[in-house]
């Protein structure tokens, strides 16, 4: 009861002066409002991260051949060939709790079936790499160890390849031609998406890593392997055993780097988190200035406010305010000032990341918490800023206050 | 006036010489303004027996202003003591000085003083959001309607100050300060901003209050309008230099008759 009395005199005070409170409401309209797009925006960048990240497969560890340096320059990993054939073996072998293990090389190169004729990336694999990585066939079935043993020309399409070299038509039992060798296709990859760089995962053609690395490639090492482990729990050890294997099988000494690198998928998802925090850190700084900014706004109006009031201060004191009535009062204006700044700054967040996924085509995502978040801040600088002139004018003297002129 | 009986108002009547609503013993207001020391109020005792009228009277600067704001219970006194209805005001806090200009204190000032850009209405509840224990909704409804009526503006619940004249206003003003159904009504120059037509109105419904019990102390220097009360005090110099009874005291019914008998005879004249 003497809440709502309370709300609807500060609503009262504050319609009083709408371009006045609408100007004093803008820093914060504009703080909440930045605050609420660039984490939708933030939220939406990670979710799609996240979901590329989870393309790799469950569980999977990467192994990236070492690094090369030519002339100064230090190549990236994997340029090096130091994964060899025996090193795979051996992981398959000697490894307990591994579900399944691929090699993998990759280069571009020019496919051509019919009159058609595209740059893709071909990719050299193993028979367990569909399964690594949770990625079935939508047509038709992946090849076979044997044909891995044998290096037959047998190769599985993308769906974008299989679209820009086909057509309408079903590539399945059709021959591609890589760099002149015929390859037959056995299956059509089930969609994949974009990965975490933004690439097109569809647009590929899977060959044997035998056939790849015999007819297009020429290389006798990997660039990387792909480990699935049997379930979450054992992918840390998995981890340890496989460094260590490689580590005794390089013949690296201790205290010596590896010459390769073992990456599991948190790792990756760390990676992006950090610099997601990066960007999170910036944003709580310019989020604090501009609201700090338009806390003073409020603070500046509730002190012009309590100074214009002051005869108002003092007929309310007369007829028996205390103090603290007023305190309440004026803390109660200025926080439904910034409250309502909050919440208009709320609505033009959402607007702006909608505007950005409609126009740019960036995924956003609102959460509830930074709405929640948004208020709870709004009115924790409406109590913060609004009272000191709060408590400015709940001292006033009542004889002065009625005689302020 | 419709003459809705003020609740609260009639056990008043009874008791004319037991308790003083007023009274200062001695009292003394002194400020300290830089480096001098200015005695508003020098030693003055003054009592006010329940149901009486006093107009205070005196030029500026004679102290009626300060005598009045420790009176209202906006002030302490400096030195002496002041108790109201009983209660030593000196020994109070703010907040408690609050609660007792709530509940006993009905202020009528000069410049009316209302709340602008809010209704009649909504003026005349303000004292009862402040009312420890607080009061229902649907009393203070109630009460804020009969004070209005009592004044004659019980059709104007919705006016605002801006769209009633100075008269109406201060009548807002009074149905406020009677709305606690205070003991001691206090004005501080209420005619100060109206013409005589007005200002006899209002003496007239402080003449009603008064004659329903209703004490009032009113601090005015127009010694005609002094004449509508019944004891007139006159200060000079932070001293009261007189203190006696009105001889020939102004009915404002009859005045306000005179009034409009004299005027009607000026547009007959031709």
């Amino acid at each position: 009861m003497i809440l709502l009395k309370t709300l609807k005199i500060a609503a009262r005070a504050l319609r009083r002066n709408t371009l006045r409170t609408l100007l004093t409401m803008l820093g914060i309209i504009f703080g909440v409002g930045a605050v609420i797009a660039m984490v939708s925006l933030g939220n939406g960048a990670k979710a799609q991260l996240e979901a590329s990240i989870a393309t790799l497969g469950q569980n999977v560890i990467t192994v990236l051949s070492g690094t090369v340096s030519r002339g100064g320059f230090r190549m990236g990993f994997g340029s090096a060939g130091t994964l060899t054939q025996d090193d795979y073996e051996a992981i398959r072998k000697e490894i307990p709790g591994v579900n399944g293990v691929s090699p993998e090389v990759r280069n571009f190169a020019q496919l051509a079936a019919g009159n058609q004729n595209i740059n893709s990336q071909i990719m050299g694999v193993g028979a367990d790499y569909l399964e690594v990585r949770s990625w079935p066939c939508a047509v038709g079935e992946s090849f076979s160890e044997a044909d891995v043993r044998n290096a037959q020309k047998v190769a599985l399409i993308g769906k974008t390849t299989a679209e820009t070299l086909f057509g309408d038509e079903d590539p399945v039992g059709q021959i591609v031609r890589v760099k002149n060798a015929p390859f037959r296709i056995v299956g059509i990859l089930s969609t994949k998406g974009t990965d975490m760089w933004g690439r097109d995962q569809d647009d590929v053609l899977l060959l044997p890593y035998t056939s790849a690395m015999k007819r297009l490639t020429g290389d006798t090492t990997f660039r990387s392997l792909m480990i699935q482990a049997v379930g979450p729990q054992v992918v840390n050890t998995l981890t340890n055993q496989i460094t260590d294997l490689l580590r005794q099988r390089h013949k690296i000494t201790a205290g010596r780097d590896d010459d390769f690198l073992v990456r599991t998928q948190r790792d990756i998802t760390e990676f992006a988190d950090a610099q997601a925090r990066t960007t999170r850190e910036l944003l709580f700084y310019v989020a604090l200035i501009s609201l700090i900014v338009g806390g003073i706004g409020v603070m500046n109006i509730m002190l012009v406010s309590v100074t214009e009031r002051t005869r108002e201060i003092g007929v309310r004191l007369a007829v028996g305010a205390r103090s603290r009535d007023i305190l309440l009062q004026f803390l109660t204006e200025a926080v439904t000032l910034s409250v309502a700044g909050g919440a208009l700054g709320i609505c033009f967040g959402v607007a702006c990341s909608r505007l950005v996924t409609q126009q740019l085509g960036w995924p956003t995502l609102t959460s509830a918490d930074s709405i929640i978040l948004a208020f709870g801040v709004s009115a924790a600088i409406g109590i913060f800023f609004g009272f000191y002139p709060s408590l400015k004018a709940s001292r006033l003297d009542p004889i002065d206050a009625l005689r302020y002129e | 006036m419709a003459a809705a009986g003020l609740v609260g108002v009639e056990e008043v009547c009874l008791v004319a010489m037991q308790q003083p609503i007023i009274k200062l013993e001695n009292f003394s207001k002194t400020y300290h303004t830089g480096e001098v020391d200015v005695h508003a109020v020098r030693n003055v005792s003054l009592e006010v027996q329940p149901g009486e009228f006093v107009a205070i009277m005196g030029a500026s600067g004679s102290g009626k202003s300060t005598m009045m704001n420790t009176i209202g219970c906006l002030d302490r006194p400096t030195s002496g003591r002041y108790l109201l209805d009983g209660v030593d005001v000196g020994q109070l806090s703010r907040d408690e000085l609050a609660d007792l200009r709530n509940q006993k204190i009905g202020f009528v000032f000069q410049g009316f003083n209302l709340l602008a850009r809010t209704s009649a209405f909504e003026n005349v509840e303000l004292p009862m959001l402040y009312s420890r224990p607080g009061i229902r909704g649907r009393e203070q409804q109630e009460r804020a309607e009969k004070a209005l009526d009592l004044v004659g503006l019980g059709d104007r619940l919705d006016h605002h100050p801006s769209q009633l004249s100075g008269g109406q206003q201060q009548r807002v003003a009074i149905a406020r300060a009677l709305v606690n159904q205070p003991k001691l009504l206090l004005a501080d120059e209420p005619t100060g901003n109206l013409d005589t037509h007005t200002s006899i109105e209002i003496m007239g419904i402080f003449q009603d209050l008064n004659r329903r019990g209703m004490t009032v102390v009113m601090v005015t220097h127009e010694l005609d309008i002094a004449r509508y009360a019944m004891r007139t005090v006159v200060m000079r110099d932070g001293r009261i230099v007189s203190d006696q009874p009105v001889i020939s005291r102004l009915n404002a019914v009859e005045e306000l008759n005179e009034l409009v008998r004299q005027q009607q005879a000026v547009q007959l004249a031709p």
